[in-house]
Order: structure tokens, then sequence, then C-alpha cells
């Protein structure tokens, strides 16, 4: 049923599979080697899981040292290796492949070293996220990116897909707050990039890292800034009669001058059904709903909301309603942070990822809606409102055949609106194998070219993670042959 | 006899790059050649000077991005920035009058290749986190671009950030855009007087870890704070540490308040208002405790933990003027004209504390000696060498200005 190309696996590797597997058991330390069957299904996909393939092994190593070694066994052996944190990747990132071992950093979990003078934090990136803010919370500190996904995801998988969430409106993404990384190279070469300063010599080497999608390496240990939380934060929900009033409203409130942490947007579609999940108090009657969170004192939080009041007025809301109390916070929290989940239990869905300039934001839904309807297919919105990134959500029945397939054709077209609005392909669930054939739509292929050069930079043969990001025919192989 | 090259379109600039990637022949880039004084001196027939490359290209400020191409001046960019009320979140240092060159000049290409933030940067981030696009020509003379104009964008890798900071030694720049953040509505500063280096490190850590969203924390020795005409009307000539909080009025007043009453014991305690607030950090944009001297100076990057230590370490050498910024985390140095500019000892000391120093004032003759940017790790180097190739595979476009080999 999948419209997306993968290559044909390596039978020779494949037929090797039985002493790689023993190799590998040596190099690191006991039990660190799925090779069963129901072992290595549990790492057959992502949350991406229309598709599916077995890794020839699984490792799950324990230190930087295990990963060095069998990262230079596999580059010897000419071994793929696909690296893996917690799985949730939207993108296909961490889709396996046949010939390809998973090096998985699961097992690496620890805090190594936290400086609150510095305000530093370095961790094996097999933490997740959360964990990551749950250690310094007591000190009154966190960790700002803040990916929908922060309970499960690892911070390796967020430097790879330079992931974000609602409040990095204000705060930044990843690559915003990581300030150094070890990182093993193709050939088990060990690397230090950055460290617990804010700028690194020579060229943005981890810059480059972030977000380049397990590609260039792994990373095993990661230096992130963690920043003082603030005094109080409350959130007010904003609901409007038409999308065009709640897209000129964000509109206004940036240009007013106020940064709000987070801005979030839903439409009609998404509104109900978290509704009737969170019990949030959200308006059914709404069009659109807006979730704006402001951080301070208590009256710091105070005059904000009421300018932000007085700047919605202006465009006619149907409901304006501040949070009092950290109870009401945490519902209307809720109901946003659980929308991927509460759409999953009424329907399939597929789950996009584009930006766009915030000026075309009715533009774009006015769009995807007119795609929906021409696909028959119903389409709820949730998103980063404050950075124009949407998330489509295409709802579909997987058991009806041909539906999928049918679902990827309209999300195809939703992704080239965004970019013929003036944006991007991904916001913050990266490339993977999902988009990898509409990056010709972004970029030229000198664009690409450029890229893809880079890619042979750090890894020549193209053992790292094949397959993704790229056009096939640009791929190390095809270029060749 | 260097040959000076004025082109004024992308086609135009991308023909004579891959006419000179043919004949090997290097290429040195200079925006406006405000910081031609940094770096390894470039051997090259052949200067292209982006200059021609004007103007703003888009702004839409309630999306809050600007576009320019390459040799758009800042100040253009400013002027154009100001009418909205809005800036440049970094706060990109103008190092002219401290090199002897005019204010205002760098040009919007320059400051991205050069990457060199201000004060903001602990609250902001640095100017590399501001761009979120790019055009560009690589040394083959192939125009691409990356990025866009949308402020999150995860679409193939971020060449935006592997090419800030780079010199000019992967691609020549023809656009840039870049964030850009409202003005707030108020700024003021807290100076605390009198603090021992040490204590003064302290004490910003300690208001960087407060929830008030301190934007400068900058700390001037005597001899530094001197030199500001920004400090006339308090005792110039104290050692001066300075909190910077910007934000809506009512915040500030509270936010300072607060911070204030903290700092107290510790010494006395100055406010400067709105206007004296703006005009101290103009004057810390400009280096201006550097401007009129012309001693080496030093950018050395650490954690602020260990900032005095380094700095110990480095006057068991030589007699310094020091200037902490990011809470300590960039130290500016000023140390005695030598035949090395002191890279030896600073090197050693930044080697064994952790760090990095670039030299970034020094005459000719000490530049072309001495490896001005930190030299770097074997893996990371060959992996530059690396990088570098896939840019600009024939090693034309400003060789050896950060270092010998790319
Ligand atoms: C319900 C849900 C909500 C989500 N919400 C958000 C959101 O708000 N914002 C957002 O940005 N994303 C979101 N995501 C996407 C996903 O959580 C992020 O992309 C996350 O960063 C992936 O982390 P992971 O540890 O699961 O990585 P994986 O899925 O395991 O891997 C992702 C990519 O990282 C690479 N990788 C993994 N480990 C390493 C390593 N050590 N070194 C180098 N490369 C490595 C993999 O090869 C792969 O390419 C969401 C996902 C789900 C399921
Ligand atoms: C030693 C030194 C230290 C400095 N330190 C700081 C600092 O800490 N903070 C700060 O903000 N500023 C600093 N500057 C100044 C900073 O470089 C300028 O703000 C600005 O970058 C220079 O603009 P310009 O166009 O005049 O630069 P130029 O001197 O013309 O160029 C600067 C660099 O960028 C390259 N370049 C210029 N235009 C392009 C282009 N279109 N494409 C590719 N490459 C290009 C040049 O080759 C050169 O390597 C420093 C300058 C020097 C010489």
């Amino acid at each position: 049923m999948s419209t997306i190309e993968l290559p044909t696996p390596d039978r020779t590797i494949i037929g090797r599979r039985g002493t790689i597997v023993q190799d590998l058991m040596r190099l690191v330390s006991p039990g660190s080697v799925i090779s069963d069957d129901d072992g290595r299904r549990a790492f057959e996909t992502d949350a991406f899981t229309a598709y599916k393939r077995m890794p020839l092994a699984v490792v799950l190593p324990r230190s930087t040292d295990e990963i060095s070694r069998v990262l230079a066994y596999c580059h010897k052996h000419g071994i793929k290796v696909v690296a893996r944190g917690a799985g949730t990747s939207l993108s296909g990132g961490a889709l396996p492949a046949e010939d390809a071992v998973v090096v998985g950093v699961s097992r690496m979990n620890r805090v190594l070293e936290v400086n609150y003078e510095d305000r530093t934090a370095r961790v094996e990136t097999g933490i997740t996220n959360l964990q990551i803010s749950a250690e310094v919370a007591e000190r009154g500190f966190f960790y700002a990116p803040d990916p929908s996904s922060q309970l499960a995801c690892s911070l390796a998988g967020n430097i790879a897909m330079n992931s974000g969430g609602a409040h990095c409106l204000k705060y930044g993404v990843t690559t915003n707050n990581l300030l150094g990384a070890k990182i093993v190279l193709v050939d088990g070469e060990v690397i230090e990039l950055g460290g617990n300063h804010l700028d690194a010599p020579g060229y943005d080497l981890l810059g480059l890292f972030v977000g380049s999608e397990g590609q260039f390496g792994i990373a095993t240990e990661a230096t992130v800034r963690i920043l003082r939380v603030a005094e109080g934060a409350r959130p007010m929900l904003l609901g409007f009669g038409s999308i065009k009033a709640a897209s000129e409203c964000v509109s206004g409130i940036i240009a007013s001058g106020i940064l709000p942490v987070a801005i979030e947007y839903m439409d009609k579609p998404a509104i109900h059904v978290c509704e009737a999940f969170a019990k949030a108090g959200y308006p059914l009657d709404a069009e659109a709903l807006l979730i704006v969170e402001v951080e301070g004192s208590p009256d710091e939080i105070e005059a904000l909301l009421e300018r932000i009041g007085k700047i919605a007025a202006a465009h006619a809301p149907t409901t304006v309603r501040v949070s009092g109390s950290a109870e009401e916070s945490a519902a209307i929290w809720k109901g946003r942070k659980s929308a991927f989940g509460a759409i999953g239990r009424i329907a399939d869905y597929l789950c996009m990822d584009g930006t766009i300039p915030l000026g075309r934001l009715a533009d774009a839904l006015a769009g995807i809606g007119e795609i929906g309807e021409r696909f028959g297919f119903r389409v709820a919105n949730i998103f980063h409102a404050g950075d124009g990134n949407l998330h489509p959500l295409i709802l579909y029945d997987a058991n009806t055949p041909g539906e999928v397939e049918k679902a990827e054709a309209c999300g195809a077209e939703i992704m080239k609106l965004c970019v013929d609005l003036g944006g991007c392909l991904t916001g913050e669930h990266g490339v993977g194998i999902e988009k990898r054939d509409l990056m010709r739509y972004q970029y030229s292929d000198t664009d690409l070219a450029q890229q893809v050069r880079i890619k042979d930079a750090f890894d020549p043969d193209w053992l790292l993670n094949p397959a993704k990001v790229f056009p096939l025919d640009l791929q190390r192989g095809a270029r060749r042959a | 006899m260097t040959q000076i090259m004025r082109p004024t379109e992308e086609a135009e600039l991308a023909r004579i790059i891959a006419d000179h990637a043919r004949r090997e022949a290097a290429i040195e880039i200079v925006g406006n050649g405000s910081k031609q004084g940094i770096g390894r001196p470039v051997t090259a027939a052949t200067q292209v000077v982006t200059r021609n490359f004007r103007g703003v290209t888009l702004y839409e400020p309630s999306e809050m991005v600007i576009s320019a191409r390459a040799g758009t001046p800042l100040s253009t960019i400013q002027n154009e920035l100001d009418k909205h009320n809005q800036r440049l979140a970094a706060e990109p240092l103008d190092l002219g009058p401290m090199l002897g060159n005019p204010e205002g000049a760098a040009t919007i290409g320059g400051v991205v290749m050069a990457n060199l933030s201000g004060s903001r940067r602990i609250l902001a981030g640095a100017v590399r986190d501001q761009v979120l696009g790019l055009r560009a020509i690589n040394g083959r003379g192939e125009i691409f671009k990356t990025g866009g104009r949308v402020m999150k964008n995860v679409t193939g890798y971020d060449l935006c950030r592997g090419l800030s900071g780079s010199w000019g030694t992967l691609a020549v720049l023809t656009e840039v855009t870049l964030k850009v953040l409202p003005n707030t509505e108020e700024t003021r500063t807290l100076l605390v007087l009198d603090q021992p280096d040490e204590l003064a490190v302290e004490l910003m850590c300690a208001a960087m870890g407060t929830p008030f969203e301190v934007s400068g924390a900058l700390h001037l020795d005597e001899t530094l704070a001197g030199r500001l005409a920004a400090l006339d009307l308090i005792e110039k000539g104290r050692p001066t540490t300075a909190l910077r909080i910007e934000n809506a009025s009512p915040a500030v007043a509270y936010r300072i308040a607060q911070l204030s009453a903290r700092f107290r014991p510790h010494g006395q305690v100055v406010e400067l208002d709105h206007a004296a607030s703006i005009r101290f950090w103009r004057a810390i944009q400009r280096l201006q405790f550097l401007v009129g001297t012309t001693g080496p100076v030093w950018r050395i990057s650490t954690a602020p933990s260990r900032a005095t230590e380094v700095v110990r370490a480095i006057r068991g050498y030589s007699e310094l003027n020091v200037a902490y910024d990011w809470s300590g985390g960039l130290i500016w140095i000023e140390t005695p004209a030598s035949a090395d500019a002191g890279a030896a000892d600073i090197r050693r000391v930044v080697a064994t504390l952790g760090g990095h120093g670039t030299l970034i004032r020094a005459s000719e003759t000490v530049r072309a000696g001495v490896e001005c940017f930190q030299p770097l790790e074997p893996g990371v180097m060959s992996l530059s060498r690396r990088l570098k190739k896939s840019f600009d595979p024939a090693g034309i476009l400003n060789p050896g200005r950060m270092y010998v080999e790319l």
C-alpha cells in the first residue's frame, strides 16, 4: 500500500546477518544486541506507522565507546546504520531497512552534570525531553523546547530533527538551546562540537548537525541551556466567528510588540474533538480558537492579557476567557496537548507539518479546506500560529482500501500549497521519507546538490540513515551509477 | 596588482566566481571592508566587493521578517526597522570605530559572515539564530538558496547556521533574510559599582538565574569603565557591573526594583533611565571602551563560572584591561603590544581552562604570524576541510582567512 519508494535491500548483507549479529555482540555489553524477531519488530517503524521494515539487528549500547565500536565495525563492512531515539518521528525519520543496523541511544539517559551558575546541563542524549526539565525543576529551571511528544521523545531525536513546540515562539527550538554535543562519526571517530560556552570556534558544525536527521553521525552527549522558569504564566482563550478574524488577531498581537510565549490555533473540527476529550471549556460555537499564553509576575500577566484583550476586541471575538486558576490553565493546555491523541480516537489521521508566512494564514486555511474537499477528507487544523507552523490533520479510514494513498496525495497537495504561499515543507517533523520526494518542489537541483555534497562530507558512502531526506536519484550510488 | 570587481547582479557574480574556479584563482570577498583587519590577511589577485548588492527586498513587520541584499549597510536596515519600531535581536556589534573605521558601515552580509553578536545574545540568541534564509554563490559559481522566510523550517540541512560565521570562506552571500523583534517599550539598566571581578561575575550569574529576563550583563574594569562617555554622569572610572531589563514599562519597573533590592547590599547601585540606558548599551555595541587605543584585543568565549579564573591566569603573564559581557561568557581583553599579541599565553590558558579565543585587533604583521582564530581539534579540522571542499572545491574563496588550510 505504500506509495513511497524504498530501495531494494542488499541481499549479501542480509545473508551475513548471523555473523554480523555475532560480531556486534562482541563489541557491546551483554544484552545490548536485539536479534530475535519479536525484539526487532518493536523497532520496525516510528510514529509514521504506514511504513515498516524489519531491521537487520538492533543495538542499544550503554556508552559512547560502544557506539564508536559499532559504527567503526559497520563502516568497515559497508553496513548501513539508522540512529534511533524514542521512535516518535512523524516523518519516517527512524524507519529502518532490512540491510541496516538500528543503533538506539535509549539506554544512555543519564544527567552527567548540571551547572546552575552557567545555566547548562550536560546529559546523555537518550534522556527524554521532559526528564531534563524534571531534573532541574526543583531549582526553578527548565529546558525550553517542548514538542508535544516531550514525555516520550529523546533529546537525540530532538537534535536530529531540530524539534520545537508551543513555547518556541519565545524560547526558540532545539538549535537555539544546544551548546555542545559529543558525536560519533560514521567511521567511529568521536568528536566534540561546542561546549558549555555560547560560541564555538570555526565553522558552526554543531548548527549543521542539528536537523541533519541522523545522516551526519550519532549524538551521544549534549550540553543544553537551562532557563529559569518565569514567575507565573497564564493562558487566555479567544474564540472567533471566522478564520480571517482569528488570523488577523494573531498578526495584530505580533505587530503590537507583545511576544507571548505561545499562540496556538485550532479550527472548528479540532475544537470539537479536543473539547469532547479534555473538557477544557473550549467554545463550541467558534470557527477558530486561539490559546495565547503570557508570562511574568502576576501584575505583568494581568497587564499583558489586558492589552491582548484590547487587540482581540478589534476582531469581534465570540469568546474572551482568561484562565482563573492553575487547574483551568492545565485544562486549557491539556486540550491542546492531547489533540492528536483525541483525534486519533475518532479517526485515522495523517499529521502534516508545513509552515507559511503569517500574513498568508487565512489563504492557507482556505486552501487547505478546498484541497480536503476535493479529496473528500475532513481536515482538522491545530498549530503554532505565532510562527506559522501548520499541522493539518487529514482524517481518513485506514480500513477502506486506497484511502491511505489518497490521504498521502491530499497531504502532498497541502504541502505544495505551503511552499506556493512562501512557506516550507516542514517546520518541525523533518523530511524523513515522508517528504523526500517533495524536496524538489521547494528547492532547485542546484540547492539540493549543495546539501547532498555536505552529506558526502560527513558520510562519503551514505551509510547513515540513507534513503531519507533527498530524492533517491540524488543520493550517493544513484549519482555514481 | 589587485583587481577589484563590483558586480551588481547575481548572475554576473556567479560568472566571476565560476571563471576563477576554473583558473583556481583566489578571490577576497569584501563587504564594506570594515573588518578587513580581522583574521589572517588574504592573498588574492581579485577582490570582489558586494557593496552593490544593495537594498531591502522584503520587510513584513507583522511577520517579524526582513530580507536585504548582502551589501546593504547595517545602518540602512536599522533605519528601516526603526520606522516600525523593531530591531535586530542579536544587537550585532559595530566594530568600525574600534578598528579605526567609521561607524555603521558594516554590510548585512558581513554581519552574518562574522556572526559576532552583541550583549543581547544571552537572551535573544546569536546573529546566526536570526538567519532564516540565504541566497549565495558557492565556490563553483553556482547560485543556491537555503532556508526561507518563515520562523520554523527543518526542510533539509540548516545551511543558514552552517554559513553564518564562516567569514566568506564557503560561499558569497547575495541576499539575507532575518528574523527581527519588536522594540520593547522600555529599557532600564542597573549599575552596581566597585565590584571586584569575582563578585561581579557571581552577581551577573545570580541575575541571569532570576526570572527577570536580563538582556545585558556586563562588567567593565576601572580602566575600561573610565573610557565610557556614557558613564559621564556617574562616577567614571569605577568598576561597573551593568544589568539591563527590556520589557513593557510596568514590567521593567517591577523587575528593576526586584533586582535592585537584591543587589543593593553589594554596594552602590545606580539606575539608568530609558534614554541613558540606550546610550550606555549603544556605546557597548560600538565597543567604545576599546576605541582610541591600539593595543591588541582578544575576544574569549568561555563558561561564566570559569571567566575570572581565565583572566587571572592570563594576568599572570601581562597587564590587561578586561570587560566581561554575556554574564562572563564573553571576555574582551586588551593586552600590551607584543610580537604575538600574547597569543602563546592566552591559548595555553584557554586550552587548560576551557573556551576559545579570537584575536580581533592587531597589526597586520602580528596577524600574519599567529593564528587569529582558535586552532581546531584534528577531527573537527578534518571535517571542516571536507565541508570547505563541498562548497569550494578549488579553495578560491577567502583562502586562509580563518585558518591556513581553509
Ligand atoms: C504525538 C506526537 C506529537 C509530536 N509533536 C511534536 C512537536 O510538537 N514538535 C516537534 O518538533 N515534533 C513533534 N513530534 C515529532 C517527534 O516527536 C520529534 O521529531 C522528536 O524529536 C523525535 O524524537 P525521537 O527520540 O522519538 O527520535 P526518533 O523518532 O527515534 O528519530 C528521529 C530522527 O532522529 C535520528 N536520531 C535519533 N537518535 C539520534 C542520534 N543519537 N544521533 C543522530 N540522529 C539520531 C533518527 O535517525 C531519525 O532521523 C511529535 C510526535 C508525536 C508522535
Ligand atoms: C577582527 C574583527 C573582529 C570583529 N569582531 C566583531 C564582533 O565581535 N562583533 C561584531 O558584531 N562585529 C565584529 N566585527 C565586525 C563585523 O565583522 C562587522 O560588523 C561586519 O561583519 C563587517 O561588515 P563588512 O561588510 O564591512 O565586512 P567585511 O570586512 O567586508 O567582511 C567581513 C567578512 O565577511 C565576508 N563577507 C562580507 N560580505 C560577504 C558576502 N556577501 N558573502 C560572503 N562573505 C562576505 C568577508 O569576506 C569577511 O570575511 C569584527 C571585525 C573584525 C575585523
